[in-house]
């Protein structure tokens, strides 16, 4: 425990430097201190999932009333993990970075509580540390969202939208846990304890209240509006720490509180987990293809992922609650496996988006293309988690799916009804996004970094500088390792699955680095696959050398034999999804303006076209601004009653007396 | 190990070297039945193996702006459709690595060729390419997940994922195969099988006409010994997804023991069931026409649906 309050003390030193360093130093000495904030939340955590001990630490002198109380266990130690990690390649990434933004002292201060927050959050075990924590997470993102303004002209309506979906989100958890904690206590343990008594209705209210701001803060449709806005407007290092690091404590919550304080409750309560998972795979997926922002679309697949990591946190749930504890773990596992690839492909993902914007002065993927020949680290860790994404076989992404796979499979042999169906609909959501995700990051990858350059910013990009592209790699590198060699985290990851659903830890065998589940007949040796990829890649390289082909002769594109080509008439993000926003037009709702304006007076002649094209989120557009605007009207018409006629004010009191009185 | 070992190894090779040289016989065969279809005498059999002779001779050319990527591409393809081909039950149900011869492994090595080629079709920085790649990509990610599911249909009786193990499984429950869930399955195999290998009605691999081009379109630069390799990849993604069914459809004749005689035997049913599924794809194409491009989604929607409803009937039929 020591060791986890040194990190959190380093991160909030890291803080104080940002805010008070000269500004000289301010940046390296606030990325330093966070770094090795990092690197020691990352010991604590290793330790507790290696020896799966508890640590608790107690203080009544930080938080007033109640005091502070932190407790490390092994389902805490798997979130902390991740934040640090991605914390760590953000730090370092921000020595880069700050030259481009984020060198106020505001930000770097806000950035460094942000950090603290993460590292806090999944080892805070009362009501009034979580709520602490949680509160001051969702404030310090939303200064940092505010913090590249002047770059981002929708940052403040974003913020707005950020604002207030967490705060009702927060409002709604803290509501839940106060019907958990109706019998007195507020520590974890005695919840836990006293939840028992409850009734199954009070239960299951304090679960989908609980459950209705955690969804949100993991972006599940239809709660998951602010995410695209947020994570493009925040500045790159914060996306990413967003993306992976917060999104997740989402799950985080709805596990501690669904299973730890609640003890699981009924099949019900998952059942809807799950169907939450799949509108947000789907749904995310869907809008992850047409998007054309790089951010956008990255926030888009962000909410893909996590409704991934949804539907295996509601099939264990469920398959929990109907007994199959042991195919349980095997879905728990995939959702944290999925959640710790994810922090290592989404993360450099969008440090890639930071890299590109600095160096081409745009994020709009119609506006890119060629950076593979200016900028070859940026261009290969892009690929790396462009793959990883779409789960090519032997990257991180690809373990943690097939595991999420064979959790649903095997869970189709449930004996329940409604287990089994949603089930069902997770496989097929699985199997959908799949082939959309491939189509989304194909064309992020192909688009953006391959061809030519669409524009000048694009055509003068530069690699940028050594921190930000150690930074990528470090993540890369993780997603990588995760690929494969699974099975050297596999024990730890068994205890961490257990732990969150208070099941024994059957699962998992290690088979020194695949995934072996000998209890479902189900392997994948990841070293081995790419063993067998590089001998033939080698076979076929040895054979070309053989044959005496030759270094390869320039020549023009042949299209045939098209002689004038110029980037323009390269494919374009938009017109690379366009044929699937034409098959998926009833869900996107896209919308098309045609102006044409005609030279003189000749209706045949045209002088000028313009097209637009874009895709709005139909969940906001449908179902958001209605309420909004039905509220600004009942705002408006209540603003009628205070004329300022002070008779009208003293009238409007007496009656209010009356009815309260009449009611009384 | 001692005997399985030979005998992983032998299977292995004699998969990959049975895919390798059948794809392209497969395709000159359904080329062959074309055209004796149509009333003319067609190229020989062994047509596509000359080409690919030829082409591994000829100079490598590359486009003007392209990148690593146009290079690398066609050994992505084929090394990952090799990979799938080596894992996967065709010749024997134990190959080497046969223990990760899953669904999931193997759709994804396909989606990997497919995304490879994908990228190879954008790097070249032309109209064509891109829009190859736009229109490949748009029919994969509508036929993949009904790959998957339809396979998973399968898995559900055999109660595990792996290849191997579902037809070893099918091999010991014969009364499986002519359940309604495996004909549901069947079904939609059948039009997964002929989007992803890019044949009539979805896509015409003999035309070069700029309006109904897809995969012709994707690798309309390459040239010489990259062509070539490309091509071979083609060829044994359509060698391995024919016998994959074959197999999975119609499990006998595979190699389930240890001995050179049912290796050999593997290899010889293996051309007869895939020669088989060649034919009866030849001769939906002779008798139909190319759909429009935005026709494609209901056939592929069709297909998807009815692998959903296979594994919803073998949840029932269980």
């Amino acid at each position: 425990m020591t060791v986890y309050l040194v990190a959190l003390g380093l991160c909030a030193g890291g803080g104080l430097a940002g805010a008070l360093a000269p500004r000289r130093h301010r940046v390296w000495v606030a990325s330093l201190l966070g770094v090795l904030g990092c690197v020691a939340a990352l010991v604590a955590a290793a330790r507790t999932l290696l020896t799966g001990a508890r640590a608790t630490y107690h203080t009544a002198q930080i938080l007033p009333l109640s005091g502070l109380s932190l407790s490390l266990d092994p389902l805490g130690a798997w979130f902390v993990a991740t934040s640090a990690v991605v914390g760590l390649a953000t730090c370092v990434y921000l020595v880069g970075y700050a030259r481009h933004g984020m060198a106020s002292r505001t930000a770097l201060a806000m950035f460094m509580l942000f950090l603290l927050t993460l590292l806090a959050v999944p080892v805070a075990s009362s009501v009034m540390s979580f709520m602490f924590f949680w509160e001051l997470m969702a404030l310090s993102s939303l200064a940092l969202i505010l913090s590249e303004q002047s770059r981002h002209g929708d940052a403040r309506s974003a913020a707005v939208w950020y604002g207030v979906m967490t705060h009702v989100g927060a409002a709604s958890i803290l509501l839940g846990l106060l019907i958990i904690a109706a019998g007195g206590g507020q520590d974890f343990s005695q919840l836990s304890a006293q939840s028992t008594m409850l009734s199954p209705t009070a239960k299951g209210f304090a679960f989908f209240l609980v459950l209705l701001g955690f969804a949100s803060k993991a972006g599940a449709v239809p709660l998951h509006v602010w995410l695209p806005k947020a994570h493009p407007a925040a500045p790159s290092p914060v996306s990413a720490l967003m993306s992976s690091a917060m999104v997740a404590l989402g799950v985080y919550g709805i596990v501690r509180v669904g299973v730890d304080l609640l003890h699981g409750g009924s099949v019900w309560w998952w059942v809807v987990v799950v169907l939450l998972g799949v509108a947000s795979a789907l749904y995310g997926a869907l809008h992850a293809t047409t998007s054309t922002d790089v951010k956008r679309l990255l926030a888009y697949s962000t909410i893909d992922v996590l409704g991934l990591v949804l539907i295996g946190v509601g099939a264990a749930g469920a398959l929990r609650a109907v007994g199959l504890t042991s195919v349980a773990q095997v879905a728990m596992m995939a959702s944290l496996l999925l959640v710790l690839a994810h922090a290592g492909f989404k993360g450099s993902l969008f440090l890639v988006a930071g890299a590109v914007e600095r160096a081409t002065a745009t994020r709009d993927l119609d506006l890119l293309g060629g950076l593979v020949h200016a900028m070859p680290v940026t261009t290969l860790v892009a690929a790396l988690g462009a793959a990883s994404i779409m789960a090519v076989p032997t990257l991180g992404g690809f373990s943690s799916e097939w595991l999420l796979l064979e959790g649903l499979l095997h869970g189709l042999s449930a004996a329940s009804t409604p287990t089994v169906i949603v089930m069902l609909l997770g496989v097929v959501a699985f199997a959908l996004t799949g082939g959309l995700t491939a189509v989304a990051f194909v064309k992020f990858f192909g688009i953006g970094f391959l061809g030519r350059a669409r524009s000048s910013g694009a055509l003068d990009a530069t690699e940028v500088p050594p921190s930000m592209r150690v930074a990528m790699i470090m993540l890369s590198a993780l997603s990588v390792v995760i690929g494969l060699a699974p099975g050297v985290l596999v024990t730890t990851l068994g205890r961490a699955a257990a732990t969150g659903l208070a099941i024994p830890d059957v699962a998992a065998l290690g088979h020194s680095t695949g995934l072996v589940l000998a209890h479902l007949h189900g392997a994948v040796a990841p070293f081995e696959l790419l063993g067998g990829l590089t001998v033939v890649m080698i076979v076929l390289a040895v054979g070309a050398r053989a044959l005496g082909s030759r270094r390869a002769r320039r020549v023009d594109a042949w299209a045939c034999g098209r002689d004038l080509q110029t980037p323009r008439m390269q494919y374009t993000a938009t017109s690379f999804a366009e044929p699937l926003q034409r098959v998926f037009a009833d869900v996107l709702r896209p919308q098309a303006d045609i102006e044409v304006t005609h030279a003189g007076e000749s209706r045949y002649y045209e002088q000028a076209l313009l097209y637009q094209s874009r895709v709005a989120d139909v969940v906001e557009s449908r179902g958001y601004r209605p309420v909004i605007s039905a509220a600004l009207r009942l705002g408006r018409v209540a603003r009628r009653l205070h004329n300022g006629n002070v008779d009208r004010y003293l009238a409007l009191g007496f009656v209010a007396l009356l009815v309260v009185l009449v009611v009384a | 190990m001692g005997v399985t070992s030979w005998y992983a190894w032998a299977s292995t090779l004699l998969q990959v070297a049975a895919v390798a040289v059948g794809g392209p016989l497969l395709m000159g065969l359904m080329a062959k039945v074309k055209a004796r279809s149509e009333g003319r005498v067609g190229a020989p059999v062994v047509q596509p193996l000359r080409d690919l002779r030829k082409l591994l001779g000829k100079e490598r050319l590359h486009a003007r702006h392209s990148s690593v990527v146009l290079a690398l591409a066609p050994m992505v393809i084929l090394a990952s459709t090799a990979m799938a081909v080596a894992i996967s039950p065709l010749v024997s149900t134990r190959p080497l690595l046969s223990t990760s011869g899953d669904i999931l492994v193997i759709v994804y090595l396909l989606l990997t060729g497919s995304a490879a080629a994908a990228l190879g079709g954008l790097d070249v920085a032309t109209a064509f390419g891109g829009m190859g790649a736009s229109r490949a990509m748009t029919i994969g990610a509508l036929a993949e997940p009904a790959l998957l599911v339809a396979v998973i249909a399968m898995s559900i009786q055999s109660r595990t994922s792996n290849l191997g193990g579902i037809v070893s499984a099918t091999l010991a429950h014969p009364d499986w195969v002519l359940g309604p869930s495996r004909l549901l399955a069947l079904g939609a195999l059948v039009i997964v099988v002929i989007a992803e290998t890019g044949r009539i009605p979805v896509d015409n691999p003999a035309t070069h006409l700029e309006l109904t081009m897809i995969h012709e379109a994707m690798v309309l630069e390459y040239a010489g010994p990259e062509l070539a390799v490309t091509s071979l990849g083609e060829a044994m993604r359509l060698g391995l997804l024919f016998s994959l069914v074959a197999n999975l459809i119609v499990p006998w004749g595979i190699a389930t023991r240890p001995t050179a005689l049912a290796l050999v035997a593997g290899v010889v049913f293996l051309g007869l069931k895939a020669a088989a599924v060649a034919l009866g794809v030849a001769l939906i194409e002779v008798r139909s026409a190319k759909l429009r491009l935005f026709r494609l989604p209901e056939l592929l929607a069709g297909g998807f649906v009815l692998s959903v409803l296979a594994v919803v009937t073998g949840l029932v039929a269980r």
